[in-house]
């Protein structure tokens, strides 16, 4: 019974900041902190307590350490099915922790319709963990394209609006019609496996369960797994898909881009790797070539337009195009080692992604600016928020001792012996890193200073936001063992659908 | 043929409606009283939604060569009745409370109006014999065009009507002459025995030109691409209620008539005659979303944006297997529930009646900041109507994509993925126009106790069931999958 109340926390705290703005506009701000709080503390006191050894597999049911059921439409054999193995507890904590920092940063920034911002903000949140819990296909693709509205108010209500007469409305629109358009497709793809399980067993249903057991022509099943693709490569964003994501994060409040670069990108991999790949192992073997090209050229192009940009948020924003093409390698590669590398960079690029966005929103507070132009010698102007700026782009290149580097480093380990061009390829992708990385703290914060006027410095909860964020990224470089084992059991089963597949795939040839 | 008490149970809601016609034409001939003629109406569509309940109970029944009253005539009879009765709410708010406030004109004569083309509307659902259908169709359409004229003293209210008038003539010329090739044919005017004389072999040409003028006509009047030329400025000109009547009741009762036909005869389905219904469907897709994007008046919105509805309902049509039927009714009953709840936030913001009605996008603008509930009722059906999980329109998507990929439409489900993306523009534009930083601009504006009022509430059931059914549709559902033909 502890699920449900994962994804009913947000929406009824939602609720309740909504209604009580009407006493006070501090109120819903620690109504949203003290919801986001719950829901972190007890997705970690289910990580903790769990039994994580226990993930689906091929051969047999897939087990669960908690699963949740419930009748909804039994018309069409409809479930309100929830699951948490390993991948889906690590990403439920990494919601709830983003969640609480959302809150948090934008206790300044957010100033007018509070209530109804917090409302908002809740109900991505919520959707996004019945993303991550849902494994009947109805229930998935409806929290997938219900955290869209709220998104897409959180971006055209309280955004910024960007330079070059493009506005906040207009980038809101753009993200909302791709995930909207390409989750339809997915939807239709949804259908057809529902059909064809229908045809061969005569059980309407969209559980996750029996759908694993449907038997496929080849050419069938890779139609299918495409229409599932174009969704997540949408949220992931791969590239020829990608170009809401810059606009979107340029736009958005900071809240709005840390959710965003946090967890909405990740409830892609998560669907790739819990949905894709064992309902379709042959036909995504068969792709996997493709989709690990196009995350090799997604690192290369990524870092290069990142490089290109002077808004400082677009640059964080075209760094997460880069920093996905690892996770779509990994998720391809059909090897356990990069699959656990793919988890611990899409944990430690929610942090360092989080972090970076909610340091220029303090920027952004103090300057009123994202151009890099306009900014330069900052160093010499406020204490704390350039170093920090400066360990966190660190991180974002992957050095070692942050969680990026062991992400990255598993990736590309574990990716190598089954494709060496595309790692060798990849691994430049590490140096391009580097490059825009540091050109975006030498444009902002080193150079000719554009004023001498001294800096507000940061208040104790914005220091403590991103210093916590720098430590949890310190320990998961330096101690990301807990971490593998508890993803350890779901990537292994993913890997054994996979690595069937691709052997099958070597016979054939 | 014996008429037994089966039959009269049978047709009760068609009398029921039928008495209160007379009886509020004589009420009105006695005294005018906009409060009596409204509660007499009131009175009689509630009397005639009970009596379906009686009528199911003898479904399925055919009374008199023309009528079959079964399960799925019944459930469509509901459809009608219900907004007819939401209609009529909504044109008691319209027209003003007391007499010198509101519209100036005679306002009895609306409510008679409205109920005679209910009363066209329960003929045509049940009809199963051409002539029922065209006597259906008339009795529909003719008082329809007094209403769109309603508001004579208005220009574009005449124009309006007189253009629905020419063009609902014209279509109903091709359905006529449509009606005569098939009966030359078949010797039979009724749908089963049509279907039986041309079964077996290869449709003539004579059917199948019959059947397609059939179509022409029935598409004028569910505004398909190409005949669609009047929706925009028919929905523009008519007063909000009746716009609202012409897009649910109306549009209703045609697509069900048109439904009957397709699966008592079969022939209808074959040859070129699905290529012809496919490029409609993909036509009104296309066009009614392209057309809709750049509105900036929200009543030829909603024409517009009905005209692609009609399209994505067309992929079930023309699958007509397995889930279509069920998946229609779905489609229309969530499509008759947001389409409710839009024209109802539009006419409530023109209540009462000033000369013209409140439907330029820009009088929304920071809507949510003056009047939040009815906002919260507009965005739910904004929501709905693009069919976002959450909402009932959601559902009715989700059974037309489950008909388009069990019948293997390909294009047809392409059509509708890129409309849907056309769609979400507009509809999000609407959305976010309501939220936006409020101008000082007070033109018009609902009054402050519309929620007190039966409109009002009529709007907050709407906008509940539209909310309801996208969380929990399964009652409906189970309900529905009882409704079949025959």
């Amino acid at each position: 019974m502890i699920l449900p109340w994962l994804i009913l926390i947000p929406f009824i705290g939602g609720l309740l900041c909504w209604q009580f703005e009407r006493y006070s506009n501090t109120l819903p701000r620690w109504i949203a902190l003290f919801t986001m709080l719950s829901l972190f503390v007890l997705a970690l006191w289910l990580w903790i307590t769990g039994d994580f050894t226990l993930a689906p597999a091929p051969g047999g049911d897939p087990v669960w350490a908690h699963e949740f059921k419930m009748q909804w439409i039994p018309r069409m054999g409809i479930t309100i099915h929830l699951a948490m193995d390993g991948l889906s507890v690590l990403m439920v904590v990494l919601t709830g922790l983003l969640g609480v920092l959302s809150v948090l940063c934008s206790w300044n920034e957010i100033q007018n319709r509070v209530g109804f911002f917090h409302l908002n903000l809740m109900w991505i949140l919520g959707g996004v963990v019945g993303v991550f819990l849902a494994v009947d296909l109805f229930l998935f693709f409806f929290f997938w394209e219900m955290m869209l509205v709220p998104m897409y108010f959180l971006i055209a209500l309280w955004g910024h609006s960007g330079s070059e007469g493009k506005t906040r409305i207009n980038a809101a629109t753009k993200f909302f019609i791709y995930t909207q358009a390409s989750g339809l497709v997915m939807l239709i793809a949804i259908l057809s496996l529902v059909f064809i399980h229908f045809q061969q067993t005569g059980d309407w249903t969209f559980n996750y369960a029996d759908l694993l057991r449907t038997q496929f022509a080849p050419h069938t099943e890779y139609l299918l797994m495409l229409g599932f693709f174009v969704a997540f490569a949408v949220k992931f964003p791969v590239v020829p898909f990608h170009s809401w994501l810059p606009d979107a994060h340029a736009q958005a409040p900071t809240a709005g881009s840390v959710d965003l670069a946090g967890i909405l990108l990740k409830t892609a991999a998560y669907g790739l790797i819990r949905f894709s790949l064992p309902l379709f192992p042959n036909a995504s073997a068969e792709f996997a070539p493709i989709a690990m090209y196009l995350g090799v050229f997604a690192i290369i192009y990524g870092a290069l337009l990142s490089f290109a940009q002077t808004d400082i948020k677009r640059l964080i924003a075209y760094s997460s195009v880069s920093h996905m093409g690892f996770v779509l390698i990994a998720i391809y590669s059909g090897s356990e080692i990069a699959m656990q590398g793919a988890v611990v960079q899409m944990m430690a690029h929610g942090l360092s992604a989080a972090a970076l966005f909610i340091l220029c929103g303090q920027l952004y507070e103090r300057l009123g600016t994202r151009d890099m132009r306009q900014m330069g010698g900052i160093w010499g102007r406020m204490p704390w928020l350039p170093a920090i700026s400066l360990f966190f782009a660190a991180a974002a290149l992957g050095m070692p001792g942050t969680g990026n580097f062991v992400g990255e480093f598993l990736i590309l380990i574990g990716s190598f012996p089954g494709a060496p061009w595309v790692t060798s390829i990849a691994a430049t992708g590490l140096v391009f890193g580097s490059v825009y990385s540091l050109i975006m703290i030498h444009r902002a914060y080193f150079g000719p200073s554009k004023s001498d006027e001294p800096l507000l410095g940061l208040k104790a909860r914005e220091l403590t936001m991103v210093l916590g964020l720098a430590g949890l990224l310190v320990l998961l470089g330096v101690y990301p063992q807990p971490v593998l084992d508890t993803s350890a059991a779901s990537t292994h089963g993913v890997v054994q659908w996979m690595s069937s597949a691709f052997n099958q795939l070597d016979q054939a040839r | 043929m014996d008429f037994t008490t089966q039959h009269l149970l049978a047709l009760l809601p068609l009398l029921i409606t039928s008495l209160t016609i007379v009886a509020v034409m004589l009420g009105i001939a006695w005294k005018r009283n906009h409060a009596m003629t409204f509660g007499l109406s009131v009175i009689g569509l509630n009397l005639a939604l009970l009596s379906v309940f009686a009528a199911t109970s003898v479904a399925p029944l055919q009374v008199t060569p023309l009528l079959m009253v079964d399960k799925f005539a019944c459930f469509y009879m509901v459809l009608v009745l219900a907004s007819t009765l939401a209609c009529v709410t909504l044109i008691h708010a319209y027209l003003g409370g007391e007499s010198g406030k509101g519209y100036p004109g005679n306002r009895e004569e609306l409510y008679l109006l409205i109920l005679l083309s209910a009363a066209g509307g329960l003929v045509l659902v049940s009809a199963q014999h051409l002539a029922g259908l065209f006597i259906g169709l008339e009795l529909l359409s003719v008082p329809s065009y007094g209403m769109i004229a309603y508001a004579f003293f208005n220009k574009r209210s005449l124009e309006a009507g007189i253009k629905y008038m020419v063009l609902s003539a014209a279509g109903s010329a091709f359905l006529l002459f449509g009606m005569a090739l098939l009966y030359a044919e078949s010797g039979s005017m009724s749908f089963a025995g049509i279907g039986q004389a041309v079964a077996g072999g290869a449709p003539s040409l004579l059917v199948e030109v019959g059947f397609g003028m059939m179509l022409v006509g029935l598409a004028f009047k569910l505004s398909l691409v190409p005949f669609h030329l009047w929706t925009a400025d028919v929905y523009e000109g008519a007063p909000a209620p009746v716009a609202a009547f012409l897009a649910t009741a109306s549009k209703v009762a045609v697509f069900a008539v048109l439904l009957r036909l397709y699966e008592v005869s079969p022939a209808a389905s074959g040859g070129w005659l699905t290529e012809l219904l496919t490029v409609l469907a993909i036509a009104s897709i296309l066009f009614g979303n392209l057309l809709a994007l750049l509105q900036n008046n929200i009543k030829r919105l909603l024409g517009y944006s009905s005209i692609a509805h009609f399209g994505y309902l067309l992929i079930a049509l023309i699958a007509s297997n397995g889930l279509a039927i069920e998946a229609v009714a779905v489609y229309l009953a969530m499509y008759v529930l947001t389409t409710l709840g839009a024209f109802g936030v539009i006419t409530l913001m023109s209540t009462p009646y000033k000369g013209r009605d409140a439907d330029a996008l820009y009088e929304y603008r920071g809507l949510f900041w003056r009047r939040p509930y009815l906002t919260a009722v507009l965005t739910v059906m904004m929501l709905s109507l693009a069919g976002i999980p959450l909402t009932a329109g959601f559902i009715g998507k989700f059974y037309i994509i489950g008909v388009g990929v069990e019948s293997q439409q390909w294009w047809l489900l392409g059509a509708l993925v890129l409309g849907s993306a056309i769609g979400v523009f507009y509809y999000l534009r609407v959305m976010v126009t309501l939220f936006l930083v409020e101008p000082n601009l007070h033109r018009h504006d609902a009054p402050f106790d519309w929620g007190q009022r039966a409109g009002g509430v009529m709007l907050m059931v709407v906008a509940f069931l539209a909310f309801f059914l996208g969380v929990y549709p399964q009652p409906l559902l189970v309900l529905l999958a009882k409704f079949s033909i025959g």
